[in-house]
């Protein structure tokens, strides 16, 4: 075996060393510098984030390429997502580094941070995976430490049935997913994406259609589309809050893309006859019955739960624009919901940490002794609205621009509809602004002091909000490295 | 570069007095009102500026659709650029803004609590409406124009009076609601914006020249886009946000609101629907024409019966702002004309209704009329400046009103066709119940009985109260005195939509 393709991948390589790091430190370190661990690991990260932006620029003259007899493939779309799913959690940890230095979490502080950076790993296989025994490697590795992770308050009985909920729907789902790529096996006899490809180019059997079905529904349980979405709230709500951000943003990022690619590439001949009309129905409602239970939550982690239901019915107009645009929008559009929606779980993870109070009636007069965090929940609220001059504006804007980039009715239709319902949105992402600055409150959440590893991500969380947006490179650069990888909408 | 413009300075300024604001301690208010009267006025003697330069390079015979163009790319793979520009009509919509943030100012300058967060989104919002006027980019105009609206929200809901929370939430749902529709007209409009195999373009001007939108789309995003701008132009039957949203609002977010939000509406009507979309404008225009009309007349109508001043107001801007959409229908260059110049007069006329009536509000806390009279003998500056705050809405010659809706029925006479014709008849007839309300309010609060005792002991108007009011009067004054001087600056801009809409005949 050449050793030098491991070269190839140095994301992975990178990720690998910062996890074997954290646990060489947290199994040899002596007990009394276990409280540096949050801060090693978070600097650690930082570190390796950094660094895998450096290469970004020549990616594609040296680093492009596939390795494992064409199993795993490096370009610079999966460079650009995987550095985008980095920032998440760079983020993540930052915001979670109070939460595991309390006592409660003291024997069990390495195990948090070691699961959350292998199921990152997961995703990288996920993302770069163009087979799918390696892809359901990578599902699973992403998906099953996560069921630890929710079950890691382990006092607190939500904690538990969070835990057990995840972990049944994660096996169900991932055995749905596993059926359809049987079927899939069954017709192209291949597992490899690019052979699928090209043995179901006028393919139309009944067996095809169900394979696709159950392919969807399977990564549709992940991303908690309607109708597989039955799950989340529950799951968001119990679960701690820093595990919540994490499975709410990176998890559903990572499954987004390799959703595209599975799609478009594997599935691409088969896009107008089999499961464009399947995504349509699937997005419309997505984005709808989320909106329309969103309003009537009052439990805030309950709230974003349904919020990013709906959220990643919008994600999915980038998948069904099937053109680099439309890929370019929507790695744009995760990277803004990454930070929208961190910032509002970093107020939200705050705020209970210290009060326990997690519903909205609870945040009524919070700016008068927080202005602050109200500022840093109210750009998060505006920005998941998709108001200017906040990133949401443009991420929103573009993704639809994706969409509409095919020129077809039907999806003017569809971006009409999901138009419609930002409006719904902004209702209920109003009602939280409305709690914080315009009602008043006899007993207001005191004043709030949070650690600087909180402060740190909420600021990085608000100014990425507002800059994102106004600078234009981003997203250019991301259209860019979509470019560069236009073949996997070759079937279109 | 970019910076040469003295255009972009309009979104500067405000930004920089935000930055300004965000800087001053939350208990210092003499230094939040000095901040935010400098970039007022900063705003004021830009703007004035700004139409010195036009008149000097419209009488150098430039004759260019657009002066002081410039481009900066900014979303490439789009086509979306930062482009600027500005014609007559941009021009004296961005003297007036200035105009009314300035007594905006003054007319909130005793606001209560939280002063620097009132004005920061208060000079929030006008960066969105000068970034939107500056602006001949769709999605640079598109952005600019939500910018305006979401303050709205905080500003009514914060220091808004009465059911401030309903008002403040129908109103930014109604708006951001239309503003859905604009976008998908603006995506559609995008798409289409050059002929098949050349690159497409978000500037509006190109997109007019080229003028590749197929006409089957033109039918389904024409009222798009309207309907996206006739909401916030208080378009009959969307008009229902405007009574509610003014009745809680602040005086200066009313002032704001009457006297330039809802002038994005009209501004955006012609430069976007109507002139990248004229086949559409054409067929379809009619129907829009029928609800303005109605939005006319029943405005006028439910203003008669209201009690509540800003209620009154708000419905007399509702039939108003229908006329701004009634002249631009008519298609030609003379209601089109009026158009503007009612634009300009419905600004300074309600915002002086609403820095009055807010005033008056402030001293008898009641804008109840049947609660008040004699306001006349009580506290002679404002009751002068009620009347003739009244007179110019009534269209009394010599002050704007009558210049405007002149200009506007003449114009809209000179239509050949009957059904045009009638509707300017009907449309006119509101100038008699304008009368009514205006002359019911007038008798009633100013000159019938004092109800009630306690308000003699009231007080005259303070100084910073007698700047607003005062400016805004001698604006109504010189529109009214010397409306040569407008239309002569905007009166050629309408060239270019005229012809379009010709040619598409």
């Amino acid at each position: 075996m050449d050793y030098s393709q491991f070269l190839q991948m140095p994301q992975e390589v990178g990720l690998l060393l910062v996890f074997l790091l954290v646990f060489i430190y947290d199994t040899f370190m002596p007990q009394r510098s276990q409280r540096a661990l949050p801060v090693f690991t978070t600097v650690l990260f930082a570190i390796y984030t950094a660094l895998c932006f450096v290469p970004c620029q020549c990616v594609n003259a040296c680093e492009a390429g596939s390795l494992f007899g064409g199993m795993f493939e490096v370009n610079a779309a999966t460079w650009a997502m995987k550095n985008i799913l980095n920032v998440g959690v760079l983020l993540v940890l930052l915001q979670a580094g109070n939460w595991t230095n309390s006592d409660f979490m003291s024997v069990r502080r390495g195990e948090f941070y070691e699961l959350l950076l292998l199921t990152l790993f997961g995703m990288f296989l996920m993302v770069s995976a163009r087979h799918f025994l390696l892809f359901i490697i990578g599902l699973e590795s992403a998906s099953l430490p996560i069921a630890a992770l929710a079950a890691f308050e382990k006092n607190r009985y939500e904690s538990h049935e969070a835990a057990a909920k995840y972990v049944f729907t994660a096996i169900f789902s991932s055995a749905i997913f596993l059926l359809g790529v049987s079927f899939v096996y069954g017709i192209a006899g291949s597992l490899y994406f690019n052979d699928i490809a090209s043995s179901l180019i006028g393919e139309q059997s009944a067996l095809l259609i169900a394979a696709v079905a159950f392919v969807i529904a399977g990564v549709g349980f992940k991303l908690s589309l309607v109708p597989f979405h039955q799950w989340t709230a529950d799951v968001y709500q119990g679960a701690p809050t820093a595990v919540t951000a994490y499975l709410s943003v990176i998890s559903k990022g990572a499954a987004a893309f390799s959703f595209l690619v599975i799609l478009a590439q594997v599935f691409g001949a088969a896009y107008s006859t089999v499961w464009e009309w399947m995504l349509y129905a699937v997005i419309i409602l997505t984005i709808t019955i989320g909106n329309l239970f969103a309003m009537r939550q009052r439990n805030l982690k309950r709230f974003l739960a349904f919020s990013s239901i709906s959220q990643a019915g919008y994600v999915m107009l980038g998948v069904i624009a099937v053109n680099t645009l439309g890929m370019a929008s929507m790695m744009y559009y995760i990277l803004v919901y990454i930070f929208s929606n961190l910032a509002a779980f970093g107020v939200i993870a705050a705020i209970e940490r210290q009060t326990g109070k997690t519903t909205t009636d609870d945040y009524n007069g919070l700016f008068k002794t927080n202005p602050w965090l109200s500022f840093t929940m109210m750009l998060a609220m505006f920005s998941l609205g998709g108001i200017p001059p906040f990133a949401g504006f443009f991420s929103k804007f573009f993704i639809f621009v994706g969409a509409c980039h095919t020129g077809s009715v039907a999806i003017y239709v569809l971006v009409l509809i999901a138009l419609i319902n930002t409006i719904i949105s902004l209702y209920y992402y109003l009602l939280v602004v409305k709690a914080m600055f315009i009602r008043q409150d006899d007993c207001v959440i005191p004043a709030i002091k949070s650690s600087c590893g909180e402060r740190a991500g909420m600021i990085l969380c608000a100014l990425g909000i507002i800059l994102i947006g106004l600078v234009s490179c981003i997203y250019v650069g991301l259209t860019e490295a979509t470019e560069s990888v236009s073949e996997i909408f070759a079937l279109i | 570069m970019i910076f040469d413009n003295i255009l972009i300075y309009f979104v500067i300024v405000p930004l920089l007095t935000l930055l300004g604001l965000a800087l001053c301690n939350n208990k210092g208010v003499a230094a939040i009102r000095a901040v935010a009267v400098t970039g007022a006025t900063a705003l004021v003697a830009l703007a004035v500026y700004l139409v010195m330069i036009f008149l000097q390079v419209r009488g150098a015979g430039d004759t260019s659709e657009m002066i002081l163009q410039s481009n900066v790319t900014w979303y490439a793979p789009l086509n979306i650029e930062l482009a600027l520009g500005v014609d007559g009509v941009s021009v004296v919509m961005i003297l007036l803004s200035a105009f009314i943030v300035f007594t905006g100012v003054f007319a909130s300058w005793k606001i209560n609590p939280l002063p620097k967060q009132f004005f920061l989104w208060l000079f929030l919002l006008s960066t969105g409406v000068f970034g939107f006027f500056i602006s001949v980019d769709l999605f640079a105009m598109f952005m600019f124009y939500e910018v305006a609206l979401i303050p709205m929200y905080l500003l009514i809901g914060i220091w808004g009076s009465g059911s401030k929370n309903y008002s403040a939430m129908k109103l930014t749902l109604m708006l951001m609601g239309g503003s859905a529709f604009l976008m998908l007209a603006l995506i559609g409009i995008y798409f289409h914006s050059a002929p098949e195999g050349q690159p497409l373009t978000m500037n509006l001007l190109e997109i007019a020249k080229n003028n590749a939108v197929p006409h089957e789309w033109q039918l389904y995003l024409f009222p798009m886009a309207f309907v996206g701008f006739g909401v916030l132009g208080a378009m009959f039957p969307f008009h229902t946000w405007s009574p509610d949203g003014h009745a809680s609002a602040p005086t200066a977010v009313s002032m704001l609101h009457a006297g330039v939000l809802m002038k994005l509406g009209g501004y955006g009507c012609f430069r976007i629907a109507i002139y990248l979309m004229p086949f559409a404008a054409n067929e379809i225009g009619w129907i829009f024409l029928t609800l303005t009309g109605i939005s006319i007349v029943y405005g006028a109508f439910s203003a008669c019966v209201q009690t509540d001043l800003k209620y009154i107001n708000a419905y007399s801007s509702v039939s108003h702002c229908g006329m701004v959409l009634f002249a631009i229908l008519m298609f030609n260059q003379t209601a089109m004309t009026g158009a503007v110049l009612q634009m300009l007069s419905h600004g300074l006329m309600t915002a002086l209704f609403f820095a009055l009536i807010g005033m008056i509000y402030g001293r008898t806390h009641t804008r109840d009329i049947r609660e008040m009279g004699g306001m006349m003998q009580i506290m002679p500056y404002l009751g002068v400046g009620y009347v003739i705050a009244g007179l110019a809405s009534l269209g009394l010659p010599g002050l704007s009103g009558f210049v405007a809706e002149m200009t506007i029925f003449f114009g809209s006479f000179e239509n050949a066709d009957m059904f045009r014709r009638v509707l300017t008849i009907a449309g006119a007839s509101s100038i008699v119940i304008t009368a009514v309300y205006i002359l019911r309010v007038v008798g009633k609060l100013l000159f019938g009985e004092v109800q009630n005792e306690h308000h003699r002991e009231l007080t005259d108007a303070s100084w910073d109260e007698r700047v607003a009011t005062a400016i805004l009067i001698v604006c109504v004054a010189t529109i009214g005195c010397f409306p040569n001087f407008f239309v002569n600056i905007i009166t050629d801009s309408f060239v270019p939509v005229v012809d379009a809409l010709k040619n598409a005949m």
